[in-house]
């Protein structure tokens, strides 16, 4: 999402993400960055049961850059996103999962009870825009959440981060959820900052009856992070990220698909030491 | 790999034909617990017609009998077909209304018209 402004007011996301915008999805690292933490929080709401290989739904996946975070999860994953230039750099990108041109809008053409479990990065806030005369966006997010209904499995869940404009917004997305049958409600990261404040729709579809997972930086959280790290030095099931193992587990898992990997070296995974004079 | 999730992917009208131009094979890694959890969702038939049609059925069987699980030779079949063949070029047919939706660069294209769109959601 860019930095300045709201994109969903410049144009419509199949014209505003066109190669140019595309080309700062691989190129700008900080861009790269926020999504890949904004996917890896929404991986972690999605509570998925532990190594166990999943199915998953990218709502408006784009380049691909959240489906890497699910890839190296684990996890196969199909995208689905409106912008042809978005999904031309996906393929360029060699990602893992599958991308299908669609609108959301429009519905999901999955068979029921396909995925268990859907996550959406920064694109729900685009169903608020009416960008075409007959686009209607209260019938069109209707459309989506039930067919979003149908296409997941009883008791997943759905996590959606977005950028609402107003509460508005955000209450007309959440009431049509529930119109929809979906039980759940919003997580809210980081609430005090105005910066660090993310949200996410927390949506689940049936099944038993979930709690909703509290949001970072608020008080009762702060035990969910302390738990985290234990959790992961526990199961340490992954190394840690741009550490040494986990560059040599990428580039193992490259090279028997047959990728271009570059050689292993004494040099691989270190840093690059500045300059000393 | 788009193969068995083009078959699932229906909104009306199930199972999508297949008419490839340009297909490739590509290597992912064997997962049997994904496949057998796979193999739980799916419509058998439509796989097996969808990897005949893409000329990729070799080693499955028309029915599927007996423990899965137990039969690696099986689940490796069944893993190609389903992860390892992609469509590059071609398109999707819809058996209902014969609307076509074209496949490029492996990216099947699902975008409806204004007249078809389904208001209701259902």
């Amino acid at each position: 999402m860019a930095a300045s402004g709201r994109p969903e007011h410049q144009a419509p996301p199949e014209i505003f993400y066109n190669d140019t915008e595309a080309a700062k999805y691989t190129s700008n690292s900080r861009m790269i960055e926020i999504q890949q933490k904004l996917s890896e929080r929404a991986l972690e709401l999605l509570a998925l049961p532990d190594d166990e290989p999943c199915y998953l739904l990218d709502v408006g996946c784009g380049s691909g850059l959240s489906g890497e975070v699910l890839t190296e999860a684990d996890h196969t994953w199909v995208g689905i996103d409106i912008s042809p230039s978005m999904l031309n750099v996906a393929i360029e990108r060699e990602i893992e999962g599958d991308v299908i041109l669609g609108d959301m809008g429009y519905g999901l053409p999955f068979r029921p009870g396909t995925f268990d479990g859907v996550i959406s990065i920064s694109a729900l806030q685009w169903l608020c825009n009416a960008d075409k005369k007959y686009h209607s966006p209260a019938k069109r997010m209707l459309v989506f959440f039930r067919t979003l209904y149908a296409v997941m499995r009883r008791g997943s869940r759905a996590v959606f981060q977005l950028y609402p404009e107003n509460s508005a917004q955000l209450e007309l997305l959440t009431q049509q959820a529930m119109k929809a049958g979906f039980t759940g409600g919003l997580v809210v990261d980081f609430p005090n900052s105005s910066k660090a404040k993310k949200m996410f729709l927390c949506l689940f579809c049936g099944g038993a009856a979930q709690t909703l997972p509290k949001g970072l930086g608020t008080e009762e959280a702060n035990t969910n992070v302390a738990q985290k790290f234990t959790k992961r030095e526990k199961g340490s099931r992954k190394s840690l990220k741009s550490s040494r193992e986990w560059i040599m587990e990428k580039k193992e898992r490259r090279r028997r698909q047959g990728r271009e990997t570059r050689p292993d070296s004494q040099y691989t995974g270190r840093k690059r030491r500045g300059h000393h004079f | 790999m788009l193969t068995s999730n083009i078959i699932k992917g229906v909104t009306k009208g199930f199972p999508l034909a297949i008419n490839p131009t340009k297909i490739e094979v590509k290597e992912v890694d064997f997962n049997p617990a994904f496949v057998v959890k796979t193999l739980t969702k799916i419509d058998y038939p439509a796989l097996y017609q969808a990897a005949n049609d893409v000329g990729h059925g070799e080693g499955l069987p028309e029915n599927i009998e007996g423990d899965v699980k137990e039969n690696e030779e099986l689940l490796k079949s069944l893993h190609n077909a389903l992860l390892q063949v992609e469509v590059i070029e071609g398109e999707l047919v819809c058996p209902e209304s014969g609307r076509k939706f074209p496949i490029s660069n492996g990216i099947p294209n699902m975008l409806l018209l204004e007249n078809e769109i389904d208001n209701t959601g259902q």
